[in-house]
């Protein structure tokens, strides 16, 4: 697999698209999505979980930005809201620019042509009663395609992802292994011809020797394709290996994003911090001695005002409970941000850098 | 490995669990199934010894018939001998006794393991009355004396919580109270860690290291994770289609892995240093139980195969003192 080393160096195509339009394929700004729940918080009015909170993030055309974080944090929500299989309550989803209903903007069916998603479960996210070609080309009807038309590509999409077509085609998902299964599911995205990838722990229930293996599809296919990925996963060594940028979550907020060697090499969230070290060694003789952060997530329902991480965070002060931090550049390298007032100058966190030291010189009154 | 919590077991000295030639089979549509085939191994009091493999390939059948907690259709073969006993030998009376006393097993679901419709303190003391005939009152105390041991914040309020009210991370830790609370001498845990999140999980790893150390139990941790293997287990046995393929030293084995599919296991597992495009995994799928190939189960698969692996399977050799593996082509690391 030489072919990956094109994608490799990501970081000097310039930072937002080949195709020279000057946009990113997708942007995402203040985003938000809270889901109201039945009988309420047992106090005064309806409880709300606060699934997606006011993000913002773009994707650049071709680069595969990772998201991780652990669960409740919102990084499944974002998917689901990314595809339309949810509406927003507020925020803005430009692909290519365009807004997706409305007057001017795309219909679904444009943006399901050009985005696609492969889920966690491959053998829910199959239909028991589909073969494969039926599965794999239904989305092409779907799309106004004839059916001869659609088996055809269908027979070439599975053959793309390494399934013998004349072995695989009129099989059941239950004839098939969990590695196949998956195979079939990135099939029937590809179908497609999908310009964008939505990865929702797409490798994650798969046993180590099998997830290598559609790692290695997913590299190869985004490669010979040109495709661009969101790879959505909760396993840290996995969304280092295939990313280029890193998006990190916590209970809905975006807490830190930048090109994937900053972000796990000098990390500046203080939640990053401890999620990296939090990641096991493989070497027994080089054991982690003290949990990197204690204490649980907590619940999204009523997170803590502020900073959402300061109930668990060594470097929490007054600040942090009464002034939401914002996303914002810190440190030498232009694109990576975070969210953290000990970061930012100014902000009256007593381990934020001087005034001089950080490249904002007056972000206005501070809260002292 | 503590020395001062040694306790030689009738027989054999030193050893706590002396399993030989175990194997389990199910009634699958009236066909046998082999889950498990011929399994040896000794464990002390003090040391863990972890099961890794891959799903299906029997690493939680050969922990659950230790203890036959395995469904009536199963056909439990071989010798069990815990603490000299001859568990597989048990009637249900007798078995029920040891379950909790001799040995406890925490599961990877806690939502599952515990039940919902009591509070987390009375489940613990349930077991704690059920088992050593002493007072609710001595059972309650006892359940806040394990939630300390666990470390659970505001002990004597979670007391009276219901699992649902707590979160991940508790009710593990709740679960290993449980566990824990008629201080058995052997531990088995399955998966424990794996539903967790990852802040969450290297703490209970850090906790249930900190209980063995304590409580000098021998432990039997079932895990996929090499991390997690490798955060808690002294000796380790890797698991294909039902047998061990090579056992050791963690640190030996990770070192120095000599069965191709241990190799091949390492290979494709993405770690903190894996560099792009360098996975090499393993091709193909884990054998069919039903359906399995005449000789060696990881023959289609390897790359090492001669002729002779296709024809029977071979033996578990011992390379060195406490270092074994299944294949004939040990010495042969061209792969």
């Amino acid at each position: 697999m030489n072919a990956t080393a094109a994608t490799v160096d990501a970081p000097a195509r310039a930072a937002t698209d080949p195709a020279g339009d000057g946009r990113p394929i997708l942007s995402v700004s203040r985003l938000r999505k809270y889901f109201r729940l039945r009988g309420g918080s047992g106090g005064v009015g309806p409880a709300y979980v606060q699934a997606v909170d006011d993000i913002s993030f773009d994707v650049a055309t071709g680069e595969t930005l990772g998201v991780v974080g652990e669960s409740g944090c919102g990084k499944s929500t974002t998917a689901r809201l990314l595809m339309r299989l949810i509406e927003p309550d507020d925020g803005e989803i430009l692909l290519d620019g365009r807004d997706v209903g409305g007057r001017d903007g795309m219909s679904l069916r444009t943006l399901r042509r050009n985005v696609q998603m492969v889920f966690q479960d491959s053998y829910s996210s199959l239909n028991p009663r589909h073969t494969m070609a039926e599965e794999v080309s239904f989305g092409l009807t779907a799309q106004g395609i004839k059916r001869a038309e659609a088996r055809r590509r269908a027979a070439e999409v599975l053959e793309f992802v390494g399934l013998e077509p004349a072995i695989f085609a009129d099989r059941y998902p239950h004839e098939l292994s969990g590695g196949q299964r998956q195979r079939v599911n990135v099939a029937r995205a590809l179908a497609l011809n999908p310009r964008l990838l939505l990865l929702d722990e797409a490798v994650s229930s798969l046993d180590k020797s099998v997830e290598a293996q559609v790692l290695n599809l997913l590299i190869e296919i985004k490669e010979r394709l040109g495709l661009t990925y969101v790879f959505i996963s909760h396993d840290l060594n996995v969304v280092r290996f295939i990313s280029d940028r890193v998006l990190v979550m916590y209970l809905g907020k975006v807490v830190e994003i930048g090109p994937v060697d900053r972000v796990y090499g000098s990390p500046g969230h203080p939640y990053t911090r401890a999620l990296i070290a939090s990641r096991l060694s493989m070497d027994p003789r080089r054991r982690i001695e003290a949990p990197p952060v204690a204490g649980d997530l907590p619940s999204p329902i009523n997170p803590p005002s502020g900073c959402r991480f300061r109930t668990r965070c060594p470097l929490a002060e007054p600040v942090c409970a009464s002034v939401d931090p914002v996303l914002d550049r810190f440190g030498a390298a232009p694109a990576h941000m975070a969210a953290c007032h000990a970061l930012v100058p100014g902000s009256g966190h007593s381990q934020a850098p001087g005034r001089d030291a950080g490249t904002a010189l007056e972000t206005g009154g501070s809260p002292t | 490995m503590s020395a001062a919590d040694f306790t030689p077991a009738d027989g054999h000295p030193g050893t706590f669990l002396s399993v030989r030639d175990l194997s389990v089979e199910f009634l699958s549509e009236g066909m046998p199934l082999r889950a498990i085939n011929g399994v040896d191994f000794d464990l002390h009091l003090g040391e863990t010894l972890c099961f890794l493999g891959e799903s299906g390939s029997g690493k939680t059948v050969t922990m659950r018939s230790l203890v036959q907690l395995l469904p009536p259709t199963a056909r439990i073969g071989g010798t069990v001998l815990l603490d000299g006993i001859d568990v597989l030998a048990l009637d249900a009376d007798r078995l029920r006794a040891i379950r909790g006393t001799q040995v406890a097993m925490i599961f990877q679901e806690p939502m599952t393991a515990l039940d919902p419709v009591f509070t987390v303190g009375h489940q613990i003391a349930e077991v704690v009355v059920w088992h050593e005939g002493v007072s609710w009152s001595a059972g309650r105390a006892r359940a806040l004396e394990m939630l300390e041991l666990v470390q659970v914040p505001s002990a004597r309020r979670r007391l009276d919580a219901y699992p649902h009210e707590l979160s991940g991370g508790l009710r593990q830790r709740v679960m290993i109270a449980l566990a824990l609370s008629c201080r058995p001498k052997m531990l088995l845990a399955d998966e424990p860690t794996t539903a967790l999140d990852a802040t969450v999980q290297i703490q209970i790893l850090l906790l249930l290291r900190e209980l063995q150390r304590e409580l000098g139990m021998a432990t039997i941790f079932v895990t996929h994770d090499l991390g997690v293997a490798c955060e808690i287990s002294d000796r380790v046995a890797v698991m294909y289609a039902g047998r061990f393929v090579e056992t050791g030293a963690m640190v030996e084995v990770i070192d120095e892995p000599r069965h191709p599919y241990t190799i091949g296991l390492l290979n494709s597992t993405v770690h903190a240093g894996s560099e792009r495009g360098k996975l090499a995994p393993i091709p193909g799928a884990p054998p069919d139980l039903l359906d399995m190939p005449p000789g060696c189960a990881f023959a289609p698969r390897c790359p090492r195969v001669v002729g002779a692996c296709r024809e029977r399977v071979p033996d578990l050799e011992e390379l060195v003192p406490g270092r074994s593996a299944r294949c004939p082509r040990t010495g042969i690391l061209d792969c």
